[in-house]
């Protein structure tokens, strides 16, 4: 397991590389979109977070949408991450870049918990 | 015609008259008399102008008004304006027959903690003729800066996060703070420091003297799935059970509830703002949009007396004319 995460890791720094070099802007646009795909979205919804449960791998990022008449705050239970109030329609993103299982809640709704698991 | 429910067709406790009812809030305040250390209340509707009011306010050692939940700074559909029902609820508050010796504010004045929303409602509320305002924070008070803000502006002098005690004519008032520092997964907290301070702040008083105790999050489970309760509320109480007359004073849940528990009378209190679904009936416990013509001109007539049923809620509506 720990040699396929250091081989895609290698295969991302090499993807990098390229995508680095003069002259592969084609290249760079494909990484670039492959990436926003391993992200995730989460919506607040009547008071609870959903999915309630979202897997991304290492370096992916999560967007939180607050779709509710009154504010949320995403905060992690380990202090991690923490959102400023999200009034109606607000955003807020974090990127996880260590793989684990991220717990978290509303700070101000605490019966709302969900988690993130990054791999 | 009172306490009767009747068409229970989803057999969840409550018809469509109790829910009707409950939809025609009204988002003023509740005047509080004592008399000989028992609390009497009674919404501000119509009739606490009149007749009904001077009735309760007889014999009284004093009155005080509990104003909950403005929100200012809201402005969904469920009340675009909620500074112009602020302003309503203040107006009645000033047309009362007797003025009030001073307003219980349990929290959530804002919406968001911003301080153009303090700004307005200590405006409006400057408006109201009463002695003080005693304020306690709710958790849309306290989303930025660690609820410092919100103890610059309405809670000085006080301890910790926000509580404080005062005595006024023989009774004791209790203020408690129950929205910060919330655990993951769990409800309204005190915490330990709070509750030390609590034992300790009771421990002088002897058991006759009449304790009221005003905190956001109602301090009795009155629905732990969406949050209506308090983790440590028990141990709080625990110390309050020599007294013989315990008022606990709440908001947050923008609807009339009220228990006995023995020496305790637990009351909640309407919004200024918008209300909110009786417990289980909604997918959540988000704001309540009912018609604009209803919002602002039918009058409280919501009187919902909880009852902890076997299996389910029961919700028992009684007129408040009656009550």
């Amino acid at each position: 397991m720990k040699t396929i995460t250091w081989f895609l890791e290698l295969t991302a720094t090499v993807a990098l590389a390229l995508a680095l070099m003069p002259g592969s802007t084609p290249l760079l646009a494909v990484s670039a979109g492959d990436k926003a795909a391993a992200g995730a979205s989460v919506k607040i919804d009547n008071f609870s977070f959903g999915p309630t449960e979202v897997s991304i791998p290492a370096g992916a990022t999560v967007t939180w949408t607050n779709n509710d008449d009154v504010p949320h705050v995403v905060a992690s239970d380990d202090k991690l991450f923490k959102s400023k109030p999200l009034d109606t329609d607000d955003h807020f993103s974090f990127t996880f870049s260590k793989p684990g299982t991220y717990m978290y809640y509303c700070s101000i709704h605490p019966k709302m918990t969900a988690k993130v698991v990054v791999h | 015609m009172a306490d009767v429910i009747r068409d229970n067709i989803n057999k969840d406790g409550i018809d469509r008259r109790g829910f009707l009812q409950c939809m025609a809030w009204a988002g003023t305040g509740v005047l509080y008399t004592m008399h000989g250390g028992i609390l009497k209340s009674l919404p501000l509707a119509q009739g606490a102008m009149g007749g009904d009011h001077m009735k309760n306010m007889k014999g009284a050692d004093f009155s005080f008004i509990q104003i909950s939940d403005s929100h200012i700074g809201f402005s969904k559909e469920a009340n675009p304006d909620v500074t112009a029902t602020l302003q309503v609820a203040v107006d009645r508050i000033n047309s009362t027959a007797a003025q009030p010796d001073f307003l219980l504010h349990t929290g959530d004045i804002s919406q968001l903690s911003k301080p153009s929303e303090f700004d307005t409602a200590e405006q409006v509320l400057k408006g109201a003729k009463a002695g003080k305002i005693f304020y306690v924070p709710g958790e849309h008070d306290v989303l930025t800066d660690d609820g410092q803000q919100y103890l610059d502006r309405f809670g000085k002098g006080t301890k910790g996060k926000g509580w404080y005690s005062f005595d006024h004519k023989g009774s004791h008032f209790i203020g408690l703070v129950n929205v910060v520092d919330l655990k993951a997964g769990g409800l309204g907290s005190l915490g330990s420091s709070q509750l030390e301070w609590l034992a300790d702040d009771v421990k002088q008083l002897k058991s006759s003297t009449p304790i009221i105790v005003f905190a956001h999050i109602p301090l009795w489970a009155i629905y732990p799935e969406w949050g209506w309760g308090t983790d440590d509320s028990e141990q709080a109480l625990g110390y309050l059970k020599r007294f013989g007359s315990v008022s606990v004073l709440n908001g947050h849940i923008h609807q009339i509830m009220q228990k006995v528990e023995g020496n305790i009378t637990f009351h909640t209190a309407l919004s200024t703002a918008f209300p909110q679904p009786a417990p289980g009936t909604a997918s959540s416990p988000g704001p309540m949009k009912v018609p604009a013509d209803q919002l602002r001109n039918v009058l409280g007539i919501s009187h919902v007396n909880f009852v902890q049923g076997n299996h389910s809620l029961a919700i028992v509506d009684s007129p408040l004319a009656q009550s």
